[in-house]
Formats: structure tokens, C-alpha cells, sequence
């Protein structure tokens, strides 16, 4: 603990009739990789934003020292120039603009007032080739994967010539293989003796590369672990960092359940969907599945095997083209070609996006909920506000999203209560079945027990659910059977009571023959 | 509520109930809603302004009568303009739609000598045929509203002078510049302080307006729904009735009832209550607030939009109709510069240029302060580069102070 390169101390944090942080110490040290740990809302975000300067120095109480020194920033540029960058979890890259453009911008490579373009894409070239990424520097955002634009923003904090590396939930979008890499990266950043402080949902990752991790719990510092990572002292489980977080154990992670399985709800037969823009790419590939009620059918794959354009196809043709394929619903074949069709056969669809795609961010809780069965509360188009109001009041309670009433504005809730909001939304539609996306992406554990919680009982009630997921420990936990999906081919089914999960990831990964 | 609808018990608030917001005392009320009410008091600190700076010409009956007539055509296109906002999109053709409604209503009834409401009838269809034919090119060929209106406002400026061959119509018939600037009938012949028809009329409104708070206030009271302090609800309901008993008594003590008034005011009430309350003008706010999240809770937000842009046109037509009548006579140049002015009351009425936000009371609101600032100035004698100097500032400012407060709340919220 001699080498400290920064050293928070008594930070105490307070918005008007709300205190974020209370008397937070925290201690990184030079060259080590400092996971920071914490439920949504527990001030982790509040916490790097005092240390990046976006809550200027006098906004906060307490010390930041930083290389030996207090620091003082008034913004983010001085915290840059001291060395301190942070990388948060929607990218703030220009999409228009090409990667060497992005990792200079605002730090433009001049000279005599022109900019060098040689310089820029020199360097460029280079800052790619530190972090493993083979692209050439021209090349434009918007057609990189979201993997690949976070390794930009790493080559861009390296061009700062960045000390202390900042990553807030750096791989909340990746998929397994680019979070691999992206974690290997951030583990070799040491030899160039760059420290990091990585905010992370994942224990396995934070297991995985970091040092150390601290525990932050209501807005005050639980403790700080040593995970061990060089040998010696006693190896620290994920039960142990998860019991600090949510401040008990979770005797498991997965609610139990009483399953009770009925009669077959939907099928999708020989179901082939085209990619939208090229037409010759088949992006579904004669897919064919169904789901009971009562029961949970998973569908899991890697990024880009399908999955949410099988979903969203399924939902009212809402992606795709030239889709072809029979859907039954109850033994009946039905033809679902608009969305509000689609939920006049009992279906509902919960975006893997909520905010772009889930919720209008500027209305509040009850107007979202009511949103996709409106008829419901209307005569002759007239809404009714009151039945409205008290409706939403009734999901407010039993989904427990934490708002003192349903006027709130969504945008202002936590990941978990906004999912909450669309899982209300959608039962108010009275779906047979429910086709969940991702339901528990960026959510912290504690709500994702409830949306878990919320799951089961919908299945208790008889509803067919589907849930997709990138995360097979929780398609593992919650679910019945399991569909894998592999170039947009259903390529196995297991029973979850008997499934491997080796033998599910070789479906998963199973190539076209 | 069905019972299927909601099977998932377990109802443990997590939550503490709401306490009683409110005590303190009415400027705490204010404080805490001054976004709401922060445009009225702009309104009311512009009317005492220039009440005090015209030595009290303001607000004589005669002048507050003319207000009346010379803005109410703009507050009808910002009617149709801040639903187009609140949607996302923007309409700068209506000026040119209010030209050419009236050129063709000039060609019906002046020229082939159709009765006057039948040609009042058609000119505004055909204004709804242009918006259907604006609204095509917007909701299903997908071309963004900026550039298909421009294009209109270029088009039907073209169309107008065509049609007229650049001349003026005139003179039309007395009950079609009546629209414009007649009266309703004075039952007191003129005898009276004042007029007897616009008294019951605005009492009748005044006991409507406040009469329906009330009933719906104690409705939401009974579903234990309300959550506003009693004070504030007393003191909008006091405001509501000063406001249009005061503007009553002005009106009946000149020569009453402006008809196009009437025409307003019934436009009003039903364009904010299909905003507020019908199942259209939801999917309105939904579709500028979200438009994916919109259509994937199976709003038709085509149909929506060319919806909005046939009511837009039908609107502007009405809006034609009246600034034709009032000037009896259907000018080549007619209505140029009313989408500005529109947009404009939409803004300062509290309406996001990202859409999902306005309301059609706000941008009413909003067409008054600029309706005001004009009049008063010119009473004063001010030239029109000072007054588009002035009014220039005023958006500014008005939309500043709102994006202002916005930050005010959002801090206040973290």
C-alpha cells in the first residue's frame, strides 16, 4: 500500500435532499487494476464523476490526492491534463467521423493552424496497434462494432497519455470474445504502467483481471478485497463480493419455482427472416421453436446469431424483410404483420434497449405503462386518466418500482425500475406470451433477483415466456429449456434439468456445415 | 380493471405514501412549479408593461377587442403547429396555405358566386387536401416535414398568385367578413354598459371551465389520486375564472363577442382536450417523445403523422378563412411570415424542438405574449425593425429561460 497513485479520502457528495456519497475513501494503487463494485444507484457513477472533475473540486467534501498531490479540478480537461481519463458506458464517439478523427478530437494534430493529416493518421495507426485493433484509421465509426469502438476509446485516452484509466461498465454491450480481448488489454495496460479502475456488473470479469476490488453500499464504502491475483491468501468467491454489495447472501441467485407446464402457446415454424438492407443475407435461417405455458423457453446465442431479429420478426415484422415461415398460436395459425396485431394475438415484446427502444424517457411511469394497450383505458378514443393513474399505481406495487408515485419521468429511474416499467407495460396488454430481450441487461443484482422474481410469477400465471439472453448462467437459472441459436439457425434444444452447459456453448458455436 | 389484467400480488408499498406537498405559503407554490406557470407570469408581466407604458391604452376594451381579432388567426395555426412540434416535426408551408385557402374561397364566392358558407366549407377542405397531400410525402415516403414543407410554402405561394393572377379578390360578401371581424348579435341594442350576450357567454364559461377542475378534482380525490395541495388547486381555479371574467367584461363593454373569438376558443378547448385526454393525442407525444418505442407499442405513427398534417392543413384553411375575412380580400401575399410566427408562440410556449413536449395552452399562451408585444408597440409608436428586434430577442430569451429552468429541475432531481 506504499505506492499509492490515488488516494480519495473522506468524499462526501450532496445533491439537494439527497446525500450520494458519505465519507467514501478509496485507494488505488500505482499499476494495479481496481475494480469498484456496487449496485445500481449505489454511488459508483457519483464516485468517478467527483474524481474526473465533472462535479468540479468545492462541489464535494473530502480529498483528492492524486500522484502525491491534492488535486483540485474545476473539469474534466484539468483531470485529463493531469492524466486521469474515464470511459463511460455510452461511447461519446462522433459516428460520422473516422477512428483517427475520434481518438484526436479536441486534441487536433496541428501544424501552423492546418491539421496534419499525416500526423493523424500516423499516430492513429499506431494507438490501433497498441490496443489490437486492425482497422485502418479512415475508417468511419458507424461501421465498426460496438467492440471495436470501445478499443477506439482506449487508443484515444492513450493518446492523452493517460496514468489512470476510468472504464464504467466497459463490456455492458460486448460479446464474449470482445470482452476477452478487451479484458486482456486492459490487464497488459499495466506494463505501460497505466492504472485502472474498472466499474463492473460482472464478477467473473472483475474475478478475471483486477487486483482489488471496493465495495460502495448506499453511498459509503463497504471494504476493499484483495483478490489475490499473485498468489498467496485465500481465494475470495463471488457469494463473498456479492454479500458485500447487496449487504446479505443470496442463498442463490435464481428464484425457486414451482413449474407448472400446460398446453403448447406459440409455435414458429420454418421461420427465415432477410436482412433488411441486403437482401441476400438470410439472418434467420428456417427456424423453428415453440413455447408452453407456464413455461420459460430460453433462446440463447452469440452476438449476431439471430436472436433479436428472431424476436423482433416474430413481434409484428417489426425487423427483417422477405420473411417467410407459419406462426401458430394456440394450434391456430395466425398472421401477425404489424405490431398492433402482433399484440392482439396475446404477444408481447421487451426490447433488449429500453431506452431507445423501450420506454419514451420523457414521460412518466404511468403514460409508458399504459402505452401499448391505450384502447384498454378508452371510450370512443377518450382516455381516462383516473383508471390510468390507479392502473399504474397497481403495477407500481406489485412490480416494486421505486418512484413515490407514477408520475415520475422514466428517464430519471434506475435500470431495474425502468425495466420494471416495460414488464408492467406489456402485461397490461394481457400477452399469452412474452418474449424478453437481455431482461436484465444493465441491471445490478439485487433487481435483477426481482425481474427474475417478476418472471417466475408471470409464468405462474400461465404466460409462455421466452427470455433471451447473452448470460447462460442466467438462462440456466430461470429457464425450462433452452433453444440455441447459431447463424441464425435454431442449432439444438436441451431440457435445462439435464442440460451441460458445454454441450449448449458447442451448439452455440456450431458452424454451418 | 380486469382481473387478468393484474394477477401479480404481493402489494407491499416499498415506498413511503406521498406526503402533502404544499404549505408554505403561495410563493412557495409558485417556486416549485415555474415552468408551469413561469409563461403566464411572463404574459401577465408584458401586459402590465405595456399597460403602464401606453398610460392604460392597453388594455381598453376597444384595444383588447382588436388583439383579439388581429392575432387570433396565428393562435389558430399555433394550435395546429405545436401538435406538429410536439411530434417532432415542423411545418413552414402554413403561410402559404393560409394564401391560397383564401384566394380559393375568394374564386368560389366572388368570382363563380357560391354561397358564402359553402365556399367557406370547401376552401377549408381543400386546405386538409393540401395537408393530406404534405402529409403523404412525410408519413409514408419518409421525406423529413422541414423539406416537404418548404417546399409547400414555396408551391402554394406560386399556386396563390397563379390563381390570382396576382390581383386581390375583393369585396366578399357581409357574413363571410363577419368571420373576421363581426360580432355575435348585441342583445342589448346597444343600450346597455354591457353587452348582455357576451356576459352570459363568459359566465357560462367561467362556471364550465371551473365547474369541470372541480367535478375532476373531486373525482381524483375520491380514487385517492390527487396529489396537488388544495391551495394550488384554488388558486388556478380563482385565476381561471378572474382571467376570463375579466377579459368578459372587457369585450362586453366595447361591442362584444368577436365571432372569430368563438371560433378560437371552441378550437381550443377541444384541440387541448384531444391532446390531454383522447387516445390520437397520446400517440402524438409518444411518437415525438420515442419514435421506436412508439412503434414497437404498435402505434401507427404514419398514420399519425399524416393525421397531424391533414388537421394541420384543415386548421390552416380555418386560419385563411378568418385572416381573408378580416381583411375582405384574398391577397397574392397573404399569410407570409404566419409559420414564423406560429412556430415561434409553439416555442415560447414551452415546446421542445426535439419534440414529445408542448402544449396547445402554452403555445396559445405563447402566441399572446408575441400578439401583445406587437400591439403594445405599435401603440407606442414604435417602427416594425424595432419590433422584429424586439420579438427576435423575446424567443430567445423565452426559450432560454426554459431550457433554464429544465437544468433547474433536473439538478434538483439527482
Amino acid at each position: 500500500m506504499s505506492d499509492a497513485i490515488l488516494e480519495m479520502v473522506g468524499i462526501t457528495k450532496t445533491f439537494p435532499g439527497v446525500k450520494a456519497l458519505t465519507d467514501v475513501n478509496l485507494s488505488v494503487e500505482r499499476g494495479e487494476v481496481h475494480a469498484i463494485c456496487g449496485e445500481n444507484g449505489a454511488g459508483k457513477s457519483t464516485l468517478m464523476k467527483v474524481l474526473s472533475g465533472v462535479y468540479p473540486h468545492g462541489t464535494y467534501e473530502g480529498d483528492i490526492v492524486f500522484e502525491g498531490q491534492v488535486a483540485s479540478f474545476a473539469g474534466i480537461r484539468d483531470s485529463e491534463r493531469a492524466g486521469i481519463v474515464i470511459i463511460h458506458q455510452e461511447l461519446a464517439l462522433s459516428p460520422y467521423l473516422s477512428i483517427a478523427e475520434n481518438i484526436f478530437l479536441g486534441n487536433e494534430q496541428q501544424r501552423r493552424g492546418r491539421i496534419d493529416w499525416n500526423a493523424t493518421n500516423l499516430k492513429a495507426a499506431e494507438l490501433l496497434r497498441r490496443v489490437g485493433l486492425a482497422e485502418n484509421p479512415v475508417t468511419k465509426i458507424v461501421d465498426l462494432g460496438v467492440g471495436k469502438q470501445q478499443l477506439v476509446e482506449i487508443a484515444k485516452a492513450l493518446s492523452k497519455e493517460v496514468k489512470l484509466l476510468i472504464l464504467d461498465e466497459p463490456t455492458a454491450a460486448l460479446n464474449d470474445t470482445d470482452s476477452a480481448h478487451l479484458l486482456g488489454l486492459i490487464d497488459g495496460l499495466r506494463e505501460h504502467g497505466i492504472t485502472s479502475i474498472i466499474i463492473s456488473h460482472k464478477l467473473n470479469e472483475i474475478k478475471a483481471i483486477a487486483d482489488r476490488v471496493t465495495i460502495i453500499r448506499d453511498g459509503r464504502t463497504i471494504e476493499t478485497l484483495d483478490l489475490h491475483r499473485r498468489g498467496g491468501g485465500d481465494d475470495v468467491s463471488e457469494e463473498r463480493i456479492i454479500r458485500g454489495m447487496v449487504g446479505r447472501d443470496l442463498d442463490s441467485r435464481y428464484p425457486e419455482r414451482d413449474v407448472e407446464i400446460g398446453e403448447e402457446v406459440l409455435r414458429i415454424e420454418d421461420w427465415t427472416v432477410h436482412h433488411p438492407l441486403e437482401q441476400s443475407r438470410v439472418v434467420v435461417d428456417h427456424a423453428n421453436l415453440y413455447v408452453r405455458a407456464g413455461e420459460v423457453v430460453g433462446i440463447a446465442g452469440l452476438m449476431g446469431a439471430g436472436r433479436t431479429e428472431l424476436a423482433m420478426s416474430v413481434f409484428g415484422r417489426s425487423y427483417g424483410r422477405d420473411i417467410s415461415g407459419r406462426l401458430y398460436k394456440d394450434g391456430r395459425q395466425i398472421s401477425a404483420n404489424t405490431v398492433k396485431q402482433a399484440i392482439a394475438h396475446g404477444i408481447a415484446y421487451a426490447t433488449e434497449d429500453r431506452k431507445r427502444y423501450g420506454l419514451n424517457l420523457i414521460d412518466d411511469i404511468k403514460r409508458n405503462i399504459s402505452g401499448s394497450a391505450l384502447g384498454k383505458l378508452a371510450t370512443w378514443g377518450h382516455v381516462d386518466a383516473n383508471r390510468e393513474t390507479v392502473v399504474a399505481n397497481g403495477y407500481r406495487k406489485s412490480m416494486r418500482i421505486k418512484a413515490p408515485d407514477v408520475g415520475v419521468i422514466t428517464g430519471k429511474l434506475s435500470g431495474g425500475n425502468q425495466q420494471k416499467v416495460v414488464l408492467s407495460k406489456w402485461m397490461f396488454t394481457d400477452p399469452d406470451v412474452l418474449i424478453l430481450d437481455e431482461p436484465t441487461r444493465g441491471i445490478d443484482v439485487g433487481a435483477k433477483y426481482e425481474i427474475y422474481t417478476i418472471i417466475n410469477q408471470m409464468a405462474a400465471q400461465g404466460k409462455a415466456i421466452i427470455v433471451i439472453s447473452s448470460e447462460l448462467p442466467e438462462l440456466l437459472g430461470i429457464c425450462d429449456r433452452i433453444y440455441a441459436l447459431s447463424a441464425g439457425r435454431v442449432t439444438g434444444e436441451v431440457d435445462v434439468a439435464t442440460a451441460q452447459p458445454e454441450k449448449l456453448m458447442q451448439y452455440m458455436t456450431q458452424e454451418k456445415e | 380493471m380486469s382481473a387478468s389484467t393484474q394477477t401479480i400480488s404481493e402489494p407491499t408499498p416499498v415506498v413511503p405514501p406521498n406526503p402533502e406537498p404544499g404549505g408554505g405559503g403561495l410563493g412557495a407554490l409558485l417556486s416549485g412549479r415555474l415552468r408551469q406557470v413561469g409563461i403566464f407570469l411572463a404574459l401577465i408581466a408584458i401586459v402590465i408593461l405595456f399597460q403602464v407604458l401606453t398610460g392604460g391604452t392597453l388594455l381598453t376594451p376597444r384595444n383588447v377587442t382588436s388583439i383579439v381579432g388581429q392575432n387570433a388567426y396565428v393562435l389558430i395555426l399555433a394550435i395546429g403547429m405545436v401538435m406538429i412540434i410536439i411530434a417532432g416535426h415542423i411545418d413552414l408551408s402554413v403561410g402559404s396555405v393560409v394564401a391560397f385557402v383564401g384566394a380559393i374561397s375568394g374564386i368560389m364566392i366572388v368570382q363563380w358566386g357560391w354561397p358564402w358558407w359553402l365556399g367557406v366549407i370547401a376552401a377549408i377542405l381543400v386546405g386538409g387536401v393540401i395537408g393530406a397531400w404534405q402529409g403523404f410525402w412525410i408519413a409514408y415516403v419518409g421525406i423529413p416535414a422541414f423539406i416537404v414543407t418548404l417546399a409547400g410554402m414555396l408551391t402554394f405561394r406560386g399556386l396563390t398568385q397563379m390563381v390570382l393572377h396576382n390581383v386581390p379578390i375583393t369585396p366578399f360578401p357581409d357574413a363571410y367578413v363577419a368571420i373576421g371581424s363581426g360580432y355575435l348579435p348585441d342583445l342589448g341594442g346597444g343600450k346597455t354598459t354591457f353587452e348582455p350576450l357576451t356576459l352570459v357567454l363568459g359566465i357560462l364559461a367561467t362556471i364550465g371551465l371551473v365547474g369541470t377542475q372541480v367535478r375532476e378534482r373531486s373525482k381524483r380525490v375520491k380514487l385517492g389520486l390527487e396529489d396537488e395541495p388544495r391551495s394550488w388547486f384554488l388558486a388556478q381555479a380563482v385565476f381561471t375564472a378572474v382571467f376570463i371574467l375579466a377579459i368578459t367584461f372587457t369585450l362586453a363593454s366595447y361591442r362584444g363577442t368577436p365571432i372569430v373569438l368563438v371560433i378560437l376558443a371552441a378550437l381550443i378547448l377541444i384541440y387541448s382536450t384531444v391532446m390531454h385526454q383522447f387516445v390520437f393525442g397520446r400517440h402524438i407525444y409518444a411518437r415525438g417523445g420515442n419514435l421506436h418505442a412508439a412503434q414497437l407499442s404498435g402505434v401507427d405513427t404514419k398514420k399519425v403523422d399524416f393525421a397531424l398534417f391533414v388537421n394541420m392543413g384543415l386548421l390552416a384553411g380555418i386560419a385563411g378563412i378568418a385572416f381573408t375575412a378580416r381583411s375582405n380580400s384574398a391577397l397574392p401575399g397573404a399569410g407570409t411570415g404566419f409559420e414564423l410566427d406560429a412556430i415561434a408562440a409553439a416555442f415560447i410556449g414551452g415546446a421542445a424542438v426535439t419534440g414529445g413536449i408542448g402544449t396547445v395552452t402554452g403555445a396559445i399562451i405563447g402566441g399572446l405574449i408575441m400578439g401583445v408585444l406587437n400591439n403594445g408597440m405599435s401603440l407606442l409608436g414604435l417602427g416594425t425593425e424595432v419590433q422584429s428586434f424586439i420579438k427576435g430577442f423575446v424567443l430567445l430569451l423565452a426559450v432560454a429561460f426554459d431550457i433554464f429552468n429544465k437544468r433547474r429541475a433536473a439538478n434538483a432531481s439527482k
